[in-house]
């Protein structure tokens, strides 16, 4: 079980780096998702002994907030915007085409675990709707052609 | 010498290519012999014309967009070096009616700097209010910003001056700035163009509110979606505290303040302001009853000043140029500048600053240059998810919170979605009833409820079920809502829905003979 002691170990370091932090459960639940990609339930124990909260609450933070996940994403999470701007720009079309084409929905990944699909209601990218986002990268004026590119494009980088 | 070349870092430009963009000018430069000053500057804000590329030359800055990959050859046959006409020629950036007719305060320098660059900072008017602010009183502070007349530009239009005075008279070891960088609002990025665009402009107010209150400590509270503004603002925190402008002792005054960028987690209850002292403290963010009021007990229990990214980037100018410099812009209640947020089905999205005042009709047609798919514009969404609908009827409205007030409607953090007469009404507000129900923090019942149970009622009146049935109880639910909620996230829902009814009931099915209303 080599694996599983690195991620113990990741998630070990990433709470004795940050705990001190007043207020430090996001800072830490962040870099364990930075690191991981998720989130693991059997790092929650360890979190709340370090910041001496009960598993519950740390349990509680997390399932609160969207944009922590408690299963391992694919190789790529794609964010589509769903707000009113790109609504405005046929963000419907494109959410209900990149649904049809990963074959997903949202809060799932590919059989192939090459990506995620996950809603976001705003990238502030809205003067140059619809948007999506896929780690750090970020596509304006996406039409379903462009969609299908830059989809293309991200599974040869892989 | 070399020619100075600017390419925005713009997460908006970077969504249409803009990191492509200076790569191959780079390339072709260089395959040519010429040597380039390449920077990646903020963006204008003219997102029609981006990827905006901007050449400084002897008749000023020129400006080229919007420049695709292919066109980068072209550019430099036609010698766009030296100003070169080319058909993406768009002659001085600044001479642009777009860019001359607005009266850009807050944004004075975006788009026209190198974001993190310091000496850019200062060479451009930078900590030029810190300076002032060093020379005086907590309380003359205080007074310029309360003279300004600048109000929260958040959501909520509280004035800024009496915020900062109640912290100042609430006496306490600790006090904290937090900055409310969530920007959830869809339609807005003014707050992101600040952080990406010119982060030292917000460090400075915020340390400016620090000195101002007692404050040592700040936080700026960004959302996670926004990774650009998240290294620009530690790269300039960075430079700011090597160079004396961050620390314990500020530029040899003795007063120290200390910041930190604190990520969201994609929670839009979180720009709430209780709420989101809540996520700082750790916890999950519910929002909090008010009283107490986190100018008196905030962030973990102390007096916080918490303000949006927008107030505090305009105090630096209020304490350069005075508080009546910045009050003598705008109308009546409404002092000094708006930046607005022109996005949507629109010709010309894009970051407009006006004093307020201008009306609905003339950002969308003189600036905004109507829909962009050339239809009719049927509604308008002023002041995000929470704001209401404007029809066409309502268009002449002036751009100032107590007109806006008047009509049932919002202005808020500024943000204006464009729809044209292809969008249905009754899909937008169930959209709204479910954008609740998926961000309720869970706390009252008619939110957490409510909204549900909205969703379902709009799925009957969407299929033209028991209309003169549902639309009622539509109704009801939307008092329930406006009447039995903590804060606006429920209570104001039904602004959007109910504005959509009442001025779009053809799309609800409503006709004369089940017209329930
Ligand atoms: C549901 C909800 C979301 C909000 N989101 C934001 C936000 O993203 N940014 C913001 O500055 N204010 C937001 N506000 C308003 C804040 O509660 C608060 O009024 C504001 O941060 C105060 O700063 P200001 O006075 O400078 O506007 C929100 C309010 C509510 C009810
Ligand atoms: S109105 Fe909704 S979001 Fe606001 S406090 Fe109540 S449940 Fe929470
Ligand atoms: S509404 Fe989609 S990016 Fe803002």
């Amino acid at each position: 079980m080599t694996e599983s002691k690195s991620i113990q170990e990741t998630v070990q370091d990433v709470i004795s780096t940050l705990k001190e932090k007043p207020g430090a459960l996001l800072p830490i639940l962040h870099g364990i998702q930075d690191a991981l990609g998720y989130i693991p339930a059997d790092s929650v124990p360890a979190i709340a002994q370090g910041l001496h909260l009960s598993r519950a609450e740390v349990h509680g933070v997390i399932s609160f907030y969207h944009y922590f996940r408690e299963t391992p994403p694919g190789k790529q999470t794609i964010h589509i915007c769903r707000a009113e701007s790109c609504q405005a720009m046929g963000g419907k079309q494109l959410e209900q085409h990149a649904k049809d084409q990963l074959g997903i929905d949202y809060h799932e990944t590919t059989p192939d675990g090459q990506f995620s699909l996950e809603p976001v209601y705003c990238l502030g990218n809205c003067a140059c709707s619809p948007a999506i986002q896929i780690g750090n990268d970020i596509y304006g004026r996406v039409s379903l052609q462009s969609f299908d590119a830059i989809i293309n494009e991200k599974k040869e980088q892989a | 010498m070399s020619i100075s070349v600017y390419v925005p870092c713009d997460s908006s430009a970077l969504s249409l290519g803009a990191d492509r963009i200076a790569a191959a000018i780079s390339l072709e430069a260089q395959q040519r012999g010429i040597a380039i000053n390449l920077i990646r500057n903020g963006s204008r804000g003219l997102y029609w014309l981006e990827p905006l590329v901007e050449v400084v030359t002897d008749a000023g800055r020129i400006a080229y967009g919007p420049v695709q990959v292919t066109d980068v050859s072209a550019l430099f046959d036609a010698d766009f070096l030296h100003g070169g006409d080319h058909h993406l020629a768009l002659g001085s950036i600044e001479e642009l009616d777009f860019f001359k007719k607005q009266q850009r305060l807050t944004f004075a320098r975006i788009g026209k700097t190198d974001p993190i660059s310091l000496d850019d900072y200062l060479a451009n008017d930078g900590y030029r209010g810190l300076s002032n602010a060093l020379k005086q009183s907590q309380t003359d502070i205080v007074k310029a910003v309360t003279d300004s007349g600048l109000r929260g530009r958040g959501g909520a239009a509280f004035p800024t001056g009496i915020k900062w005075n109640t912290v100042l008279n609430t006496p306490s070891e600790q006090k904290y700035i937090i900055c409310n960088a969530d920007e959830g609002d869809s339609g807005t990025f003014s707050d992101r163009m600040v952080m990406e665009g010119d982060p030292f402009v917000l460090i400075e107010g915020m340390t400016i509110a620090g000195i101002a209150v007692g404050a040592n400590q700040g936080y700026i509270y960004l959302r996670v979606e926004y990774p650009h503004a998240h290294i620009a603002l530690n790269a300039a925190i960075e430079k700011a505290y090597a160079a004396g402008y961050l620390g314990d002792d500020i530029q040899g005054s003795g007063k120290a303040f200390h910041l930190e960028v604190r990520l969201g987690a994609g929670a839009y209850v979180c720009g709430e302001e209780t709420s989101l002292m809540e996520s700082l403290e750790g916890k999950r963010g519910l929002v909090r009853f008010k009283p107490p009021l986190p100018a008196i007990s905030g962030l973990f229990g102390q007096p916080t000043v918490v303000n949006n990214v927008i107030s505090l980037a305009s105090v630096p100018i209020i304490l350069d140029k005075g508080g009546d410099y910045y009050r003598d812009f705008g109308m009546g209640r409404s002092r000094g500048t708006l930046p607005l947020q022109l996005a949507g089905n629109i010709k010309h999205p894009g970051l407009f600053e006006f004093a307020f005042g201008l009306t609905l009709r003339e950002l969308l047609y003189d600036f905004g240059g109507g829909s962009a798919t050339g239809r009719p514009i049927k509604a308008v969404q002023v002041g995000g998810p929470l704001g209401a609908y404007l029809p066409e009827s309502q268009f002449d409205t002036p751009l100032d919170y107590e007109a806006f007030a008047a009509n049932w409607t919002v202005l808020g953090h500024g943000g204006v979605v464009v729809f044209d007469d292809t969008a249905d009404m009754a899909s937008l507000a169930r959209y709204n009833m479910e954008f609740c129900a998926t961000e309720s923090c869970g706390k009252c019942t008619p939110c957490r409820i409510g909204s549900t149970r909205g969703i379902e009622v709009m799925d009957e009146i969407i299929n033209g079920q028991e209309i003169s049935k549902n639309i009622p109880l539509l109704r009801d639910l939307c008092n329930t809502l406006l009447n039995g909620s903590l804060c606006a996230l429920g209570g104001m829902t039904p602004y959007p829905v109910l504005s959509a009814l009442n001025h779009f009931p053809e799309d609800f099915g409503v006709t004369d003979t089940n017209n329930a209303a």
